[in-house]
């Protein structure tokens, strides 16, 4: 195992300098001088002369890269082309309400996921199954920025429960939770369906069943953990889509996290601000990935080590 | 004389696989006939292509045309989604925008898919150094979450619908080049390919008449899976305000101007989603059917 870990250790080296390669080719694809772009409209010549210079644009592309990595490893960013503000303290004040919407949502879509799953395996074809299968055929369907919309005049609007925006207390965390976290439920309540009837059918549980085990306890102890299993890759591949998805509720909810701030940067053409976020979500989402990996085999010992 | 009989038994090779491939076809469309899910999908999207073809004909207003008297008019008998904040008839924009979100949707997974296709194809089949590089390249561009590479890409190029297709393409590579590559290794493995190359065929030859027809299954079906996500995503980054602009009917960014309105007009937020909701529906179906009769392999 430690040999495993060690392995996926290493690998992770080449794909994080990738990633802080793409990202700082994405200010090499902006059309046209990247320095007048970024001194914005109107900029005198030599503000556009500084700023290249500031910027190092003047130097080959491997040495501005180098340069970008050994600022990277100083934890610096550079600087938001707004405010001024270091990109890397922008970043930390608004990472942890997106750490704290992802973590909310990703307990909804394994807590929703797994039970709507369990369910429909138990009696499947029956109008319960069918009925949850439609939901979570609608889940994967609907756009989160629209559910988002629905579920806020719903609950907001018409029923006045929950707050239309922000991110001040539990209240409003509900909403953009639920939102971000029903499309990943929807596949995990799919994936635990499908996983579960393959394994129910195995010999290992007609035995069970032979013993004179309860029902519930061959679900829950036998079939459900090695229907585990392809779950828990869904359960981290989900995590990716749920941090990008992170862009578009936080927007629709008004919540002041990373993935407004990115989508902010874009509109304002605040370049620093969006390499900074694109790569930290990025970043995290390498590590989740290893973390799912090491998960993954300790719940399936019988993988192959290679 | 060597060179005619040559030529003589490839093309008898080619037309026997010809002959096959059209065996084929009818099999998978009785498959697909049997698979009650599928078959929904279909009707589904072919009632969206019938509006990409016949929308703006039946159109009963000019989506752009301003008429501020007639603004925030709830769905009547003369405007059957009611009109915008504008004035403008929702049902009319809807129409004309299934051209834009079908359209971004198509041309982002082509774009996606062809480059995706031919790294596989190129991976897969050369192996070695070539499949090295190529797979960390795909390692790294799946390294991005969500969308966020397709946000990074549009952020490089400026917020318009070329961009967006552009960029939502650019994300669905990974994932045609990943199937590609595993399909393609299988095939080339196969006795046929042996045969061909004893014939003389060049690379290029066996990679786009022999193996490209036979891994077409796992495409198509990827194909209808990531026209979903990628309808999805444009729209997405429309409702952001970072694709179709004003005044285009594109149904995400009307979305995101009905979003606007929910207190007053909540109906000028429903319209474009429902249509959205059912048309990535119909792809889920279809691409669930198709995967279930093509390539069972894939379940899961």
């Amino acid at each position: 195992m430690t040999l495993f870990i060690l392995k996926r250790l290493a690998q992770i080296i080449p794909v994080t300098l990738g990633v802080t390669l793409v990202v700082f080719l994405i200010m090499q694809m902006i059309p046209g001088d990247p320095a007048i772009i970024l001194a914005g409209e109107g900029a005198s010549q030599e503000t556009v002369a500084e700023l290249r210079e500031n910027l190092g644009l003047n130097k080959p592309l491997a040495v501005q890269y180098t340069d970008y990595i050994k600022n990277l490893l100083q934890g610096d960013m550079g600087h938001s082309l707004k405010n001024n503000q270091p990109v890397f303290e922008e970043i930390t004040a608004r990472l942890p309400i997106t750490i704290e919407l992802a973590f909310y949502s990703i307990l909804i879509t394994i807590v929703l996921g797994l039970v709507a799953g369990i369910i429909s395996a138990i009696r499947p074809y029956s109008f319960m199954d069918v009925g949850l299968m439609i939901v979570a055929l609608l889940g994967i369907s609907l756009p989160s920025f629209w559910l988002g919309i629905l579920l806020m005049y719903l609950f907001s609007v018409q029923l006045h429960w929950l707050p239309v925006a922000g991110w001040d207390s539990a209240k409003h965390i509900i909403l953009p939770a639920v939102t971000l976290g029903a499309g990943g439920a929807a596949i995990v309540a799919r994936m635990t369906r499908s996983s579960m009837l393959e394994v129910v059918n195995q010999d290992y549980i007609r035995t069970a069943k032979a013993k004179g085990l309860k029902g519930y306890i061959i679900i829950l102890k036998h079939a459900l953990r090695n229907a585990l299993i392809p779950v828990i890759t869904v359960v981290g591949l989900q995590f990716g889509s749920l941090l990008g998805g992170t862009v578009l509720v936080e927007s629709v909810f008004a919540v002041n996290g990373l993935g407004r701030m990115i989508v902010d940067a874009i509109r304002t053409r605040d370049i620093p601000i969006v390499q900074g976020g694109v790569l930290v979500a990025s970043l995290i989402f390498v590590f989740i990935n290893l973390f799912v990996d090491i998960l993954y085999r300790i719940f399936n010992k019988r993988m192959d080590l290679n | 004389m060597d060179k005619v009989t040559t030529t003589i038994d490839h093309s008898v090779l080619v037309n026997a696989r010809k002959a096959s491939r059209k065996k084929n076809l009818v099999s998978f469309l009785n498959k697909i006939k049997k698979n009650k899910a599928a078959v929904a999908g279909g009707i589904i999207i072919l009632l969206y292509i019938l509006m990409f073809l016949i929308g703006p004909i039946i159109a009963p207003y000019d989506p752009f045309d301003v008429q501020l008297d007639q603004k925030l008019q709830g769905p009547s008998l003369d405007h059957l989604m009611g009109t915008d904040d504008k004035g403008r008839d929702i049902l009319s924009r809807i129409l004309y925008g299934s051209r834009l979100s079908l359209g971004v949707g198509i041309s982002a997974v082509l774009f996606g898919g062809t480059i995706g296709t031919i790294l596989g194809l190129i991976s897969g089949y050369y192996g070695k150094w070539v499949d090295s590089i190529i797979s960390r390249i795909l390692d790294i561009m799946l390294a991005f979450p969500g969308i966020l590479l397709a946000l990074a890409i549009v952020s490089a190029l400026g917020p318009s619908l070329i961009n967006v297709t552009i960029a939502v393409g650019f994300f669905s590579i990974p994932m045609f080049a990943r199937i590609v590559r595993g399909s393609t290794m299988e095939v080339k493995k196969l006795e046929y390919i042996d045969a061909v190359k004893t014939l003389g065929a060049n690379d290029m030859t066996i990679l786009i008449k022999h193996i490209f027809p036979n891994i077409l299954s796992p495409i198509i079906v990827q194909a209808s899976m990531r026209l979903a996500t990628a309808i999805l995503s444009a729209a997405g980054l429309s409702f952001l305000g970072l694709g179709a602009q004003p005044p285009s009917p594109e149904w995400g960014a009307m979305l995101s101007n009905g979003r606007d309105f929910l207190f007053t007009a909540p109906y000028m937020a429903l319209f474009p989603g429902i249509m959205i909701s059912i048309l990535v529906l119909g792809f889920n179906l279809f691409g669930d059917g198709l995967r279930d009769a093509l390539d069972p392999r894939m379940k899961n």
